[in-house]
């Protein structure tokens, strides 16, 4: 039989709605979420509406694709223009690089293809003689799915474009930058279902914010927010696992030996906020023959600034919601997007222009 | 991106499952799964890889936790047999 559970049950998410309320602060409280897919799931069943008055709810750097610099995209087209084929998520097809996005590339005859798996891309390289580059991006979750096929004896024309990130050093760096009051974090329940709680832990003790790993269920994003809001009316701030179903204290100890077997932590950066030291991975030394940024030679134009107008930097470092941006919904749609965050379909902008002023649950 | 959905277990292959995914016959590579698992378990998928074995006790468990949260700070019950707007396999 087929376990089923209400994990959107209105019953439920009203007397969640009510802990929230009776739990609610007196003075303004920031909560930042970094995860695409709680973004989605608050704003798609209008959760925002159980909070009280005085809480925010806000979407940081959650989306990969979003905080994926331009010139790591220009850097996937120019490889692609030396005749390689490159493979990459559906999702970054439509982000812009500096001077266009991988679709626009494909519709002047690059050859980039979109996958559902980094095995596919390795499965590619295994039919063709040509070179074949994965352009691997996403954070704790993903990134043991790219170390998986470097582990499994890939062929020579294979390599990496990688431009995976680490969450926690990104949600510290938002802690530092200036008037950006973040009072708590709710943690993104998959990176946790690798890292585990205890990935917060290293610099959870001088930070003292409350972090709570949420699931994506409304159920579960009301009751992490529930139990964000119980540790600050209690003076605490720890890690706290509200999703515990698919969250253990250490994650996934295998997924995370895949991890370490391959990449070592290294500097990135990051699309809105800068670079962020130890933030991301770059491959180890004994893979290094399969890092297409060795591999491939190229010439990449010079990166594009800041977009005049566009609030994605704001919007990623958690500062502003797309409301707060002039080119929401007017220049800027889903359609003709200016910024990543309206691109992505997991940033705040694609998904505040979907889904927004939903009714609640 | 992080999106991961549950699938049932068909087979447990070498490297691989059969999984159930959604309605859908495929496979998940097992290789950074950290559980041992058997058909009829459900599995956590993202992009392709088994990440997280599911149990439906640990479903259950999850919404004894809300109704204890909310027990505490008496909000008022009870929520036996509550109606839903949508059935939501254990994820």
């Amino acid at each position: 039989m087929t376990p089923s559970f209400h994990f959107a049950d209105p019953v439920r998410a009203r007397q969640l709605g009510d802990a929230i309320r009776i739990l609610a602060p007196a003075e303004p409280f920031k909560i930042v979420h970094v995860c695409g897919t709680h973004e989605m799931a608050i704003t798609r069943n209008g959760l925002r509406r159980f909070l009280p008055e005085t809480v925010d709810l806000l979407e940081g750097p959650g989306c990969p694709v979003c905080v994926t610099p331009a010139s790591h995209i220009d850097h996937a087209i120019a490889i692609a223009k030396t005749g390689a084929i490159v493979c990459s998520f559906g999702d970054m097809m439509r982000v812009p690089g500096s001077e266009c996005s991988l679709d626009e590339a494909r519709s002047r005859g690059a050859d980039i293809r979109t996958v559902l798996s980094a095995s596919d891309a390795l499965s590619l390289a295994r039919e063709t003689n040509r070179q074949v580059v994965f352009f691997a991006v996403g954070f704790e979750t993903t990134t043991p799915m790219t170390a998986a096929i470097l582990l499994e004896d890939p062929p020579a024309n294979f390599s990496v474009l990688a431009s995976h990130k680490q969450v926690p050093q990104a949600m510290a760096a938002l802690l530092d930058l200036p008037e950006n009051r973040i009072g708590a974090y709710l943690a993104p329940g998959h990176v946790s279902t690798i890292i585990g709680t205890e990935g917060y832990q290293p610099w959870l003790e001088t930070r003292h914010v409350p972090i709570v790993v949420g699931g994506f269920e409304p159920l579960d994003i009301l009751y992490a927010i529930a139990l964000i809001l119980r540790q600050h009316r209690d003076r605490i701030a720890k890690v706290e696992n509200g999703y515990p179903r698919a969250v253990a204290a250490e994650g996934n100890p295998v997924a995370r030996a895949l991890l370490e077997a391959v990449f070592e932590p290294a500097d990135a950066a990051w699309r809105g906020v800068g670079t962020i030291p130890g933030s991301g991975y770059r491959l180890r030394s004994e893979f290094a023959s399969f890092d297409a940024r060795q591999r491939f030679a190229v010439d990449l134009p010079p990166e594009q600034g800041e977009i005049p107008g566009c609030r994605c930097p704001d919007v990623l470092t958690a500062r502003a919601v797309p409301l707060d941006c002039p080119l929401f919904s007017t220049t800027c749609t889903p359609l003709t997007p200016v910024g990543p965050c309206m691109v992505g379909s997991e940033g705040a902008c694609s998904i505040w222009f979907r889904y927004g002023g939903r009714e609640t649950l | 991106m992080c999106l991961a959905a549950p699938a049932r277990v068909l087979e447990v292959q070498e490297g691989q499952l059969v999984v159930d995914y959604g309605g859908v016959r495929t496979t998940a590579r097992s290789d950074a799964l950290a559980e041992d698992v058997s058909p009829g378990d459900y599995v956590l998928i993202h992009t392709g890889f088994a990440i997280r074995r599911l149990s439906p006790e640990d479903g259950e468990e999850t919404l004894r936790l809300f109704d204890e949260l909310t027990a505490s700070l008496s909000v008022e019950g009870p929520v036996e047999d509550a109606p839903s707007s949508r059935q939501d396999t254990v994820q």
